[in-house]
């Protein structure tokens, strides 16, 4: 991190910085703003702010348009499979970071390559499993495959947490007469609290803004995602611009509230992953 | 780490299982077995009877099957190439700025991932809107800007479609590749920057002879992630150009190709269960490929850097 001397270059850095930072922000502006505005607004003014804050669009999407449901239902279908995924992954992380056996190695190594698996070609089967099990077209169908796609992301994660533990401590409670059980409870647990955080909240994006599987899996409206309901947006609201961008801000105000807020874990989570291969 | 014996293993399966079953179960046996059905007749959603290599053989002679195969893969290969050069070449020179000690260096990383952080259906209906020819903001900015004679219908014409597509997913997953770039150049050591500097060295030095080698490993990741995020896309052209890949398949990647022959009746290009399938195949092949291929690549340059 060097300061270059010359005020030209320094010029050009923050000329370069503030083209790049309105790049990314012009576009989102544009998307909320839209969706404040009535539809005459829109013609009339397309690029200033709006003149009030219309909530118009927002109270058709939940009064008339069902949206509520949509949302609880994806709120639903992350907290549990994120839950599941980051327990089960924990477990799992546990036995093969601090246990010395002859697949420890090789079982971390078959997690991990899921990263890089593209589980959309395997939709087929899984459609037809869904139906075998009667679980097409319904909310489970997704939760279902939402744990298996955030397992391999979780244990990545959760493997180096878990690592860096000192085994100090667990050999204290063995010697104590502590079950290796309660040792997971008791001192993995609270202390690798932060990386559950890291794994859930990591997780929650592409789980949250996943678009495919509903719209393979899912027929019925009322078991709509707010990712499926928002592919729907077009035919439904055509000429009702206002409305069109207010689907698109609640699908993404989720998201970018909750990376504002915790974005040391994503900045630092992923930068240690690329930085480690 | 203890070293396990027999009284752990109840213990340890009891961990490993419930992790290892479901992802097992929901995410590699399916790919195999979606592999085995394209081996098997079908036209609805059930595969039907044993064919062999046939759909192989008829996807690649006849005319209605490969034409679309092969334009879907041309048009792949054009999307990974615009968006690896935005992303690895443009994102290796902002990550090589957005390190360089200024104000707001902090705010501009995190604001530069959180694109990253939305759905690319949104993405891609953003894109589309801001781009509209009758309503679209973009259009009234050229015209604005006295550049009016330069609008052509942006994702109606296929000379440009593609191209639009390819920088909406680069705009997208850009800071990404800033994060991981500068998140390598973050860990070099400030003392051989330092003596490069002394020595004399200017920003091209430092970036040939330092920042680049010690981030190749980097490129290496970012190359691999986009060429499979490119060669699965899917919901951007959902989004921006429907699922044909519109105008006139310009826009059809493997990703709206296997969506439309596995999962659409036959009038809207549906293939029936077995062709589904033989693309799906055919996608992870070339992945599996691509993936091998640049890993094999990148590994060679790293040990001719160790040398």
């Amino acid at each position: 991190m060097s300061k270059s001397k010359k005020p030209i270059a320094r010029i050009a850095l923050y000329a370069l910085m503030i083209t790049y930072a309105l790049s990314i922000l012009v576009p989102l502006v544009i998307m909320i703003s839209t969706s404040f505005k009535t539809n005459a607004e829109i013609f009339n003014n397309p690029f200033g702010l709006p003149e009030s804050l219309n909530f118009d669009a927002y109270t058709t999407l939940f009064v008339i348009s069902n949206y509520g449901r949509y949302f609880m239902n994806s709120i639903g279908v992350t907290i549990i499979s994120l839950t599941v995924a980051v327990t089960v992954s924990a477990l799992a992380s546990y036995a093969i970071s601090k246990y010395q056996f002859k697949y420890s190695r090789a079982l971390y190594v078959f997690f991990v390559v899921g990263l890089i698996v593209p589980i959309k070609l395997g939709t087929i089967d899984i459609m037809i499993t869904m139906l075998n099990l009667k679980l097409f077209d319904t909310l489970w169908a997704l939760i279902i495959v939402y744990i298996a796609m955030a397992i391999p992301l979780s244990v990545f994660i959760l493997y180096d947490y878990i690592k860096m533990i000192p085994d100090e401590l667990s050999s204290a409670a063995r010697i104590d007469g502590c079950s290796e059980q309660g040792i997971f409870a008791r001192i993995i647990v609270p202390l690798v609290k932060p990386g559950l955080a890291a794994a859930g909240i990591i997780s929650f994006i592409p789980n949250w803004n996943e678009f495919w599987f509903p719209l393979v899996l899912i027929k019925s409206r009322d078991q709509f995602t707010i990712p499926l309901a928002t592919g729907q947006l077009f035919g439904q609201f055509d000429t009702k611009l206002n409305l069109v961008f207010a689907v698109l801000s609640l699908a993404s105000i989720p998201v970018i509230i909750i990376y504002l807020l915790l974005s040391n874990y994503f900045v630092k989570g992923l930068s240690a992953g690329a930085v480690k291969g | 780490m203890i070293q396990a014996t027999k009284k752990h293993t109840r213990f340890l399966f009891m961990f490993i299982f419930p992790a290892f079953i479901i992802y097992t179960v929901f995410m590699l046996l399916p790919i195999i077995n979606s592999m085995k059905y394209s081996l098997y007749s079908g036209d609805g959603l059930v595969p039907g009877t044993f064919v062999g290599l046939d759909n192989f053989i008829r996807l690649f002679t006849e005319e209605r099957y490969y034409s679309r195969f092969w334009g879907a893969f041309g048009n792949n290969i054009k999307f990974f190439l615009i968006v690896t050069f935005i992303q690895n070449i443009l994102g290796f020179f902002m990550a090589v700025f957005i390190t360089r000690s200024f104000k707001g260096s902090g705010f501009m990383r995190k604001l530069s991932f959180l694109p990253t952080t939305l759905s690319v259906l949104v993405v891609g209906f953003i894109f589309k809107l801001i781009l509209n020819p009758y309503y679209g903001i973009f259009d009234k900015v050229l015209e604005a800007v006295g550049m009016g004679d330069f609008i052509i219908p942006w994702l109606g014409d296929p000379r440009s479609a593609l191209v639009i597509v390819s920088i909406a997913v680069s705009w997208q997953f850009f800071g990404e590749s800033v994060l991981f770039y500068s998140s390598g150049i973050d860990s070099i050591d400030e003392s051989i920057m330092e003596a490069a500097r002394i020595d004399g060295a200017n920003i091209w030095h430092e970036i040939i002879h330092i920042i680049l080698p010690s981030v190749l490993p980097i490129v290496g990741i970012v190359t691999i992630l986009i060429f499979i995020g490119d060669f699965t896309q899917f919901d951007i052209i959902f989004a921006m150009t429907g699922t044909r890949g519109d105008p006139n398949y310009s826009t059809d990647l493997f990703g709206s190709l296997f969506y439309r022959t596995a999962f659409s009746s036959a009038e809207r290009g549906g293939w029936g269960t077995g062709m589904g399938a033989t693309v799906a195949t055919m996608m992870f092949i070339t992945v599996t490929i691509g993936v091998g291929g640049f890993l094999a690549f990148f590994n060679k340059k790293k040990e001719e850097l160790g040398k």
